[in-house]
């Protein structure tokens, strides 16, 4: 059981003859993920640092487009790239180094799955109610003042 | 006719029992819902501080502008280098790791004893690089002055680099008159005996706005972020105007009640985060330890499994994968 290992990552495109090998070439992959970050992180190239949909306007399917585009609308592409990029080093930790490649179906989904629901419901309820105090805050008519 | 059953008829079907749907050890399984219910509690932490950098979004500290330093490099601003190399550095304990496990499946003594080694040393690094990173950031910076409402103000002035003009942080120390102290700490030898206070700021905001006046170059920074988005600099007038009437206490560094580069959330979630990652990483390293001592002495040569290894490296790795999500959460985005 322990011995047999998947050899192979990106879906079959790059190959390893042993497991060691695969090892570090998962090593040079998240490596260069990690440097794309670092240079994006000290550059800041300007086209990424505003985003390329405002959000939409008028009405109820407006407000629906707006949550479902949340990402595109209210997020700057460089912040996105990088969570995009942070959940492909995530995916290969777990895959290659923790060997959920070889794992049977049942146990990968049973970890995933419910990891993945779960936080993201979480991560949804605690931004939707920042966003909402943000608002409580600094609103026109905010009963509340911090300017002093 | 037996008066009991004691065949059920099933044996050998699947219901019958002794089954291995999952197809992993009893100890491999427990570690991997260990491991889910640890990543929920740091979604939980991460969560929280999305929650709170929300709630704050025109006023969070900018991430680049807090950690500049790299050890041996003074003065200079070097955002992201020494994260980036820490990252790279658990990323690296990770591959040994797993190498460490790979050398157990083919029963090579040997190696998962020098693999062990290097994972060992590359914890260590990490969580000495975190000591320093924490206490270069509970030592401050440049200082600042916090406000009767809770916000920080910071010093700067404009210099012209390369013919464009940027805005540059001043220390506090560069410009603050020294007043002689009106107010003496109080100590439990001066005062009351069973009491005492902590220690007082560096300067008075008295001194602060005397040494402000002095310098008419110097102006103040808030923590809004404008269109640009760069901290708002205010105008000469607005600059005294601001430490005048608002200024109630000079902050240098960061702990858990105040909070130099920004809103003091900031540095609570900093602490927390970081310290509780830093917790586990330092566990893992005993965990390594303790598996590499009965590496040493052949416990799982007699054994004739290294799956002992195969667990406390799954924890390893998830370490390693919490980090990710930090560096992204804290550092980039």
């Amino acid at each position: 059981m322990a011995h047999e290992h998947k050899l192979e990552i990106f879906r079959g495109r790059w190959k390893f003859k042993s497991n060691t090998q695969k090892i570090w070439g998962v090593l040079a992959f998240l490596t260069f993920v990690t440097v794309i970050e670092v240079v994006l992180g000290i550059y800041k190239p300007e086209i990424l640092m505003n985003t390329w949909i405002s959000p939409l306007e008028g009405g109820f399917f407006a407000t629906i487009g707006n949550i479902i585009l949340s990402p595109f609308v209210y997020m700057k592409p460089l912040n996105l790239i990088f969570i995009l990029l942070t959940i492909v080093k995530a995916y290969y930790i777990t895959w290659d180094f923790m060997h959920m490649r070889d794992e049977v179906k049942a146990l990968r989904r049973m970890v995933v799955w419910t990891g993945v629901f779960l936080i993201c419901y979480l991560i949804f309820i605690l931004l939707q109610e920042g966003g909402y105090v943000f608002e409580v805050y600094n609103a026109d008519d905010a009963l509340i003042t911090r300017d002093f | 006719m037996d008066s009991t059953v004691s065949s059920t008829g099933t044996e050998g079907k699947i219901w019958g029992g002794g089954n291995k749907p999952l197809k992993a050890s009893y100890g491999k399984m427990m570690m991997w819902f260990f491991i889910v219910s640890d990543a929920l509690t740091f979604s939980g932490f991460l969560a929280a501080y999305g929650f709170s950098r929300f709630k704050f979004i025109k006023e969070w500290p900018i991430a680049d502008e807090v950690f500049t330093h790299v050890p041996f490099l003074h003065g200079q601003e070097l955002p992201m280098i020494y994260v980036a190399f820490m990252t790279f550095i658990l990323i690296m304990s990770s591959v040994t790791m797993v190498l460490a496990v790979d050398a157990g499946h083919h029963m090579n003594k040997a190696k998962v004893t020098l693999y062990m080694f290097l994972t060992i040393i590359g914890g260590l690094i990490f969580v000495g690089s975190q000591a320093w990173e924490w206490a270069t950031f509970i030592q401050g910076d440049y200082g600042a002055v916090q406000t009767k409402g809770g916000n920080i103000l910071q010093f700067g002035e404009y210099v012209t680099v390369d013919g464009a003009e940027k805005f540059k942080r001043v220390s506090i120390d560069d410009f603050a008159v020294s007043i002689p102290d009106v107010r003496e700490e109080h100590e439990r030898k001066n005062g009351l005996w069973f009491r005492e206070e902590a220690s007082l700021p560096p300067y008075t905001v008295n001194e602060i706005f005397q040494g402000l006046e002095a310098n008419p170059n110097i102006l103040v920074r808030t923590q809004l972020i404008n269109e640009e988005g760069q901290k708002t600099v205010l105008s000469r007038e607005e600059s005294l105007k601001q430490i005048k009437e608002n200024g109630s206490l000079v902050v240098k560094g960061a702990n858990l009640r105040v909070n130099e580069y920004g809103t003091s959330l900031f540095a609570d979630f900093f602490f927390f985060i970081t310290g509780f990652h830093g917790f586990h990483v330092f566990s893992g390293v005993v965990l390594n330890i303790i598996i590499f001592f009965n590496v040493v002495l052949g416990t799982y040569e007699r054994r004739g499994s290294y799956e002992m290894v195969e667990k406390v490296g799954l924890y390893w790795h998830f370490v390693d994968l919490v980090w990710v999500f930090v560096f992204t959460f804290f550092y980039l985005v």
